[in-house]
């Protein structure tokens, strides 16, 4: 049975105001397709979230924008915007936002209209959010002054600008916001800061203003608690042989009270877990420091929560404090770094580990041989202990051969991916499981992490007029 | 302080992720005995040097009582992070369980460590 949240438009006065239920049906961009439809199929939602960018998905999209100018967003998102059509009518008070988007709001945001058009939607609106792309302005933002020190090593980002291919500022909810405002029902956004995606419906629904820090905080931990999906209800959970059924792990939905208390859970007859230890892993996940979370909408103290489970798979998350935001955004920055390539072999015992390493070293001395030896280089014999250090060492009746290398001169790395499967013949006895064919090159992408002043970016919203055939 | 030593997860759960070329390893203590053991034991320190191999070039902790947790952040131990890092694991996504395999001197209060069987809930 479907079930709809009735409007939240009509409360009796007096009335305490009723929760705000947002499920997040999509950790990131190769997530399982079927989950946003079961998740507000079953989880009685007034907002369904869905996270499609990790750090360096965005250099992939601007390179696939190059090449053409109507790609560069997540295009599983129309696949699922079209899986949820049915929903969508049976639910009209049911909104999405979406950082899908990616380096191409607009595009993606005109599809997504398209897609609801189709549907005989049209009284659906679509908002999209864009203004995170530096790139257009990056010399200019140069030239007056901004230097985009690297987070890490101080370095200005002049030392490798001739190689840079995307610049995208970390956006906060407020643009969000404004397109809810506007009556939008599905919001297309590039780069947000995970935790707004979620944020912006509890300011918007909630009616939170942009400096009470404590309640913006309860709203960014729900976000962040539910940004990566599954990983909340079950997924990567330690104790995982007590996760129920993960083949059918329900996605996590927040259900957010207007003093910013929440609960965290999942749809009722789904597999996964939700539960202190599951909720604890995941708030730490991907944190530095918990008293200080940064976003651009507050800096978030994990450390005050108080954490209470309220039955199966139901926990009760209250007390974040929160502290007035920095004054920049973060900027996530990816240059191009030369080409990589890396390929498998399996080895059969005995003295598998032993054959592994000699079939590496074997590849690593023809390279040299054939004047291809590469700048960076890394065998790993997968099944010894050398994926997670710290593991006993045995002696595993098979192993795998991993050999990675990473060059400027893309020459090289093709040399090296025609190197592993001679050793089907002419290495130790026990090479196998040479069946995919050569590796792939690559190419690598270099991770820039760098602030920008907030008073430099200007987030755009628009929302985009109905029956819109393309992007006005 | 006698007797065999055990693993670190007989006390703990824990995940990991990373942040650009470094990791976090959350370490979460099943019982406050544990958090208060941990906090004198597992120090930045006894963290940097397990995970020598992978050169950190320095290990910070923060707590989190609230949820007798003990973050460790590792840095530039990616070996270049998530796009350059030529390792299968570029996220470090499997060092929690490395942590979590560590061998500890087994205290004298070890039973009030250890997991509370789960309530079975129907």
């Amino acid at each position: 049975m479907t079930m709809e949240r009735r409007t939240r438009d009509h409360l009796g006065d007096g009335q305490a105001m009723k929760p705000l239920r947002i499920g997040n049906g999509c950790g990131f961009w190769g997530d399982n397709l079927d989950a946003p439809r079961e998740l507000a199929e079953k989880g009685a939602l007034d907002y369904l979230t869905l996270e499609y960018l990790a750090e360096l998905t965005l250099s992939i999209l601007a390179l696939q924008r190059q090449r053409n100018a109507e790609a560069g967003y997540a295009t599983d998102f129309l696949d699922v915007l079209q899986s949820l059509v049915p929903l969508l009518k049976d639910q009209p008070h049911l909104k999405i936002v979406t950082n899908a988007g990616g380096m191409n709001p607009a595009g993606c945001g005109a599809r997504a209209r398209a897609v609801l058009d189709q549907a005989g939607l049209k009284d659906r609106s679509v908002a999209i959010v864009a203004g995170d792309d530096l790139m257009p302005r990056l010399d200019a933002l140069m030239a007056a002054g901004c230097l985009f020190a690297n987070l890490d090593t101080g370095e200005p980002l002049s030392a490798v600008r001739s190689r840079v291919v995307s610049a995208n500022a970390y956006l906060g909810a407020r643009p969000l916001v404004d397109g809810l405002r506007q009556g939008a029902s599905v919001i297309v956004t590039g780069r947000v800061a995970d935790a707004s995606l979620t944020l912006a419906p509890a300011v918007h629904e909630l009616g939170w203003k942009w400096d009470d820090w404590d309640r913006l905080a309860c709203g960014t931990a729900a976000g962040h608690l539910i940004e990566c999906g599954a990983q909340a209800t079950g997924g990567l959970w330690c104790n995982w042989r007590e996760a129920g059924d993960l083949a059918h792990v329900g996605y996590p939905i927040a259900q957010i009270e207007t003093d910013g208390s929440f609960l965290l859970t999942k749809p009722a007859g789904t597999g996964g877990a939700v539960n202190r230890e599951t909720v604890s892993e995941q708030l730490l996940y991907e944190v530095g420091d918990p008293a200080a979370y940064l976003t651009p909408d507050v800096v978030a103290d994990f450390t005050t929560i108080q954490l209470t489970e309220r039955g199966r798979d139901v926990v009760h998350l209250a007390n974040t404090h929160g502290k007035p935001a920095t004054d920049s955004y973060k900027v996530s920055i990816a240059y191009r770094d030369g080409y990589g390539a890396s390929g498998t072999l399996v080895i059969a015992g005995p003295s598998a580990v032993a054959k592994a390493r000699r079939c590496g070293e074997i590849v690593l001395e023809r390279l040299r041989r054939a004047g291809a030896s590469p700048q960076h280089a890394h065998v790993e014999v997968l099944g010894a202990g050398e994926c997670v250090p710290g593991a006993a060492l045995v002696d595993p009746p098979e192993v795998v051969l991993r050999v990675a290398v990473r060059d400027d001169r893309r020459a090289v790395v093709e040399r090296f991916t025609k190197e592993l499967a001679p050793l089907v013949t002419s290495g130790p006895p026990g090479v196998t499981g040479y069946t995919t064919g050569r590796p792939v090159v690559r190419e690598v992408f270099a991770y820039w992490p760098s602030l920008v002043p907030k008073d430099a970016v200007a987030p755009e919203v628009r929302v985009m007029s109905r029956f819109a055939s393309k992007v006005p | 302080m006698t007797a065999e030593p055990f693993p670190l997860a007989e006390i703990a759960h824990g995940r990991s992720g990373d942040k650009g070329n470094h990791a976090n390893i959350a370490v979460l203590a099943y019982t406050p005995a544990g958090f208060a053991w941990l906090k004198e034991h597992l120090t930045a320190e006894v963290v940097r040097r397990y995970f020598e191999s992978l050169e950190p070039s320095r290990v910070v902790r923060y707590e989190a009582a609230n949820l007798l947790g003990l973050n460790f952040v590792l840095y530039d131990v990616l070996a270049g992070g998530a796009s350059r890092s030529l390792r299968t694991d570029t996220q470090g996504k499997t060092l929690a369980l490395a942590l979590l395999r560590m061998s500890l001197p087994r205290p004298e209060n070890f039973a009030a460590m250890t997991r509370p069987q789960p309530e079975v809930v129907a």
